[in-house]
């Protein structure tokens, strides 16, 4: 295992992640424009809320960013969040979820990194989700968050981003491990089976009105059936 | 990852169990239970696969393959194996998280992990 510092000459080769996954490896525009936001700021506040990456907090770290790494997804399958409506509907507790889950009463961020987020959490806790993360960003604050299109599939595999420079990702298959399906509490969640599943497809207008509270939202198209998003609080 | 030789480190088994502050001037693995807080300044924290920490740690180096729940502040470094569950906020000079570790929290890397 590499040691890597806040200010290093440059990647070296020993310094990459472990490429003991698939290597998948797309073009992000969205990406691409962020990072240029990032290049040109110092001290950036920076919330990552996919599967910890190390790839990404030493991007981050060797750019003098503060990185927060928060897996939100993992953190949905804690068993003790699942209770009932008030039709008897199987739900997610939303309110228990936030209590536990982004909570930063004295950080406000720069840049979300939502990744793939709402296409795979549950459908209960999306919309009280993004109502948290636009108080969590500072005004003037860019989210990035990625959507399927309808011709990608239900069985579109979860990833797991790596940053690997200015506009270009790593994805990794998440596969959950025991402990994922465990939960951070360690109680096994049953739902999570053998992969987290797409748990629908959000069309241009679903997603505009999932970020109406935002000030701005931009969306760039890629040809493998993924619209990614900027939305600027 | 190989245990440490009692000799060279002070040694918490797997079936001990601490509450209140550790505070100790060596190295130190740890594979039980520890609630309170860690100090041990200039030295080595290694919580180890049965090790469940609920505490704020201040070490020179820590190197986490269990749980861990706390701010977590090493002047040196600090190793995440992939084993490693960390709930908390880690200030260091040098990190290194292998994959599958989890981590919930701030990472701060400037110089002498301030």
């Amino acid at each position: 295992m590499k040691m890597f510092r806040g200010s290093t000459s440059g990647p070296d080769k020993a310094s990459a992640p472990a490429q003991s996954y698939p290597k998948l490896s797309r073009r992000s525009s969205g990406l691409g424009e962020l990072a240029r936001y990032w290049s040109s700021q110092e001290g950036l506040c920076i919330l990552d809320l996919g599967a910890t990456s190390p790839a990404n907090i030493r991007y981050f770290t060797e750019r003098s960013h503060k990185m927060y790494s928060e897996d939100l997804l993992t953190a949905s399958t804690d068993p003790g969040l699942v209770t009932k409506d008030e039709q008897g509907n199987i739900v997610l507790d939303s309110r228990q979820f936030l209590e536990d889950n982004l909570v930063y009463p004295a950080a406000q961020f720069d840049v979300v990194l939502c990744w793939n987020l709402p296409d795979y959490m549950d459908e209960s806790l999306v919309k009280p989700v993004v109502g948290r993360l636009w108080s969590v960003l500072k005004p003037g604050g860019i989210l990035l968050a990625f959507f399927h299109t309808r011709d990608a599939g239900p069985d579109a595999p979860c990833y797991r981003y790596h940053i690997m420079g200015p506009d270009v990702l790593d994805m990794q298959p998440i596969v959950p491990q025991r402990e994922v399906r465990r939960g951070p509490t360690g109680a096994i969640h049953r739902a999570v089976g053998a992969g987290f599943r797409l748990q629908r497809v959000f069309n241009n207008r679903h997603i505009e009105n999932l970020f109406r509270d935002f000030a701005s939202i931009k969306f760039f198209l890629s040809r493998d059936n993924i619209r990614e998003v900027l939305v600027v609080r | 990852m190989e245990v440490p030789k009692t000799g060279e480190f002070a040694h918490i088994g797997k079936s001990v169990v601490i509450k209140g502050e550790l505070t100790g001037s060596e190295d130190l693995y740890l594979d039980g239970q520890v609630e309170g807080s860690i100090l041990l300044k200039g030295n080595n924290l290694t919580v180890g696969p049965n090790g469940q920490v609920k505490a704020n740690v201040d070490a020179k180096g820590v190197i986490v393959q269990g749980k861990l729940e706390g701010n977590l502040h090493a002047t040196d470094r600090v190793e995440l194996k992939k084993s490693a569950i960390v709930m908390g906020d880690i200030a260091t000079q040098r990190i290194a998280i292998e994959e599958g570790a989890y981590l919930k929290g701030k990472v701060d890397v400037g110089k002498d992990g301030k």
